[in-house]
């Protein structure tokens, strides 16, 4: 067979039949031609139901992982609240997971169904805690994994948290791939799954998110047998969208009606995600609105044709805090409840804790993740990069005081910590006109109703957006 | 030197910084991208520097520039940060009814 080209123009040109071959799974079924897609058919298409996916899960030390009680916290929150607030804060502790992370429950499913599709290896694009969790899995299923992460500057210079999860994947056997900075990361993995043949284990299928399902159905069942009621409020921490779209459609799931979900991210406004230099001037590498934003406004931009997460169609407030007030929590959470977790993984939580002041003392407030620390991933080394890194490293007020890639101001007390509510309806408004833009047609009856359905809105909202 | 059969950490440019992609940062731009990977060395023996090839974990062979031999990690849970200890200390004298 002749050798086929392997620059960057031809690898990326046969983009679309790597990807089908990669993934088992080919979309075009699920395009109507213009705007719309169908979302549903594209989730079901994973032929596996919630007790299945849970049964898989369960044969791989993911899941079930146990929802705690954060009674001092909750004690805290209620001395800066005024009387008769301060809602009850529970965190599912996704630490207990094989891998450390809510991310075994996307990787069990995808790294299962490509076991049982007959692929050799898989391969994931992940800087995250997502490799760790693809690697374990493939361990268990004794498949070949592949991890390509985007880790350095072009220094050379890595950061502490992603070296720290490289070092966890080749834990597991794992070959890493590590690469400076920059999106053509898509190209080094496009021709890895060319060359190996092996599955992609995308973030983004829906296997990934149909494992996350579990997840929002635990909260509900764990809050009945435990409270006796539903949750009020969800938070999750949003990156890529995957948390907050597989808990909301775990909690559907379960019937949950009024549980509200909101989305919670690090506000890194004025730092490049893409830039070399500012790579190193952030102190918490994912639970940013630098993913957070982007992915919400235009999901479809990432290593699948369509992604599974789709975060604004399920959240119904999204809140933002600062990396200073993540690293107070994160201690705050080791010294008041002895957990030692995250930091990143901590975002939803430092919004949790001034939510809950919002809410009554009897509402029940779910953090829907911790996840493992270690070595470079923990507040102490992450602190002294950013100090290493130039970035000024002091108490505070983060609402007034914080410029992302310049300080990381903690909070001079917890009265301190306080969220920002983002203005959600822009967002929705931006997906729905990047959504048209994409698809450079007039969107027609269907699509309208895709487009309200795709930012939980009616008809009438997305015909205002566009003017119509 | 390193001898055939020894794990070693390989690098290579995937890009010169004139065929990156359009939609980058000036900075980012500027820069090549390059890679690290480990594996098995293939060559009887070679030295930092040398264009060598190594199998992977996965078994693939990736040719690349030798980059350091008996690979190990570094990184760690960092310098003293005092603020942390501040932090510890204001959160105990919350707990203990100094405050509100």
């Amino acid at each position: 067979m002749a050798q086929l080209a392997k620059d960057y123009d031809s690898v990326m040109g046969r983009s679309n039949e790597i990807m089908k071959e990669a993934l088992g799974l080919d979309y075009t079924p699920f395009e109507s031609g213009s705007v719309a897609f169908d979302y549903e058919a594209l989730m079901k298409a994973t032929n596996y139901t919630l007790d299945e996916i849970n049964r898989i899960q369960s044969r791989t030390g993911v899941g079930n992982t146990p929802l705690l009680e954060l009674r001092n916290i909750t004690a805290f929150a209620r001395k800066y609240a005024k009387p008769g607030y301060g809602a009850r804060i529970f965190v599912k502790d996704e630490a207990a997971n094989a891998s450390g992370s809510f991310k075994d429950r996307r990787a069990a499913c995808a790294v299962a169904h490509a076991k049982k599709l007959g692929y050799k290896g898989v391969v994931a694009a992940t800087s995250g805690n997502y490799g760790a969790a693809v690697a374990s899995q493939a361990a268990m299923h004794g498949l070949d994994c592949i991890i390509v992460q985007e880790c350095y500057d072009s220094k050379g210079v890595g950061q502490p948290e992603i070296v720290e999860k490289a070092r966890k994947c080749e834990a597991f056997g794992a070959e890493v791939i590590q690469l400076t900075v920059g999106p053509e990361l898509f190209y080094t993995t496009l021709s890895v799954l060319e060359d190996t043949g092996y599955f992609n284990a995308s973030l983004y299928s829906p296997y990934g998110i149909a494992g996350i399902e579990t997840l929002g159905y635990e909260i509900a069942m764990q809050c009945r047998e435990k409270i006796g009621k539903d949750p009020d409020v969800v938070v999750c921490t949003n990156a890529g969208g995957g948390m907050v779209t597989g808990t909301a459609r775990g909690l559907i799931k379960a019937g949950c009606k009024d549980t509200k979900v909101i989305a919670a991210s690090i506000d890194l406004t004025g730092l490049s995600m893409a830039s070399d230099i500012d790579f190193n001037r952030k102190s918490c590498t994912t639970g940013h609105t630098g993913f957070g934003v982007p992915y919400a406004t235009d999901p479809d931009h990432s290593d699948v044709p369509r992604s599974a997460a789709r975060p604004l169609r399920y959240m119904d407030e999204y809140v933002t805090t600062t990396q200073g007030e993540v690293m107070y929590m994160t201690e705050m959470l080791a010294n008041l409840e002895g957990l030692e977790r995250g930091p990143a993984g901590n975002t939803a939580l430092a919004c949790a804790f001034s939510l809950a002041q919002e809410l009554p003392e009897d509402a029940i407030l779910v953090v829907s993740e911790t996840e493992y620390t270690g070595a470079g991933k923990h507040i102490q080394p992450q602190l002294a990069f950013a100090k290493e890194n130039g970035i000024d490293v002091r108490f505070g007020n983060p609402q007034e005081e914080d410029k992302p890639g310049q300080n990381v101001i903690l909070p001079k007390d917890p009265s301190f910590i306080k969220h920002k509510v983002a203005d959600l309806k822009h967002f929705k408004q931006s997906r729905i006109k990047k959504a048209v833009k994409k698809a450079g047609c007039e969107p027609n009856e269907a699509d309208l109703v895709y487009l309200a359905e795709e930012v939980k809105e009616d008809v009438a909202f997305v015909k205002e957006t566009l003017g119509l | 030197m390193a001898k055939k059969g020894d794990w070693v950490r390989i690098h290579n440019i995937v890009l010169k910084s004139e065929q990156r992609t359009g939609k980058l940062p000036e900075d980012t731009k500027a820069a090549d991208l390059q890679m690290w990977t480990k594996g098995f060395l293939q060559e009887e023996s070679a030295e930092i520097g040398d264009e060598v090839t190594v199998k992977t974990a996965c078994g693939r062979l990736e040719k690349g520039t030798l980059y350091e031999e008996n690979p190990h990690y570094t990184h760690s849970y960092g310098e003293f940060v005092p603020e942390i200890i501040e932090i510890d200390r204001q959160l105990r004298e919350i707990l203990h009814g100094g405050e509100n």
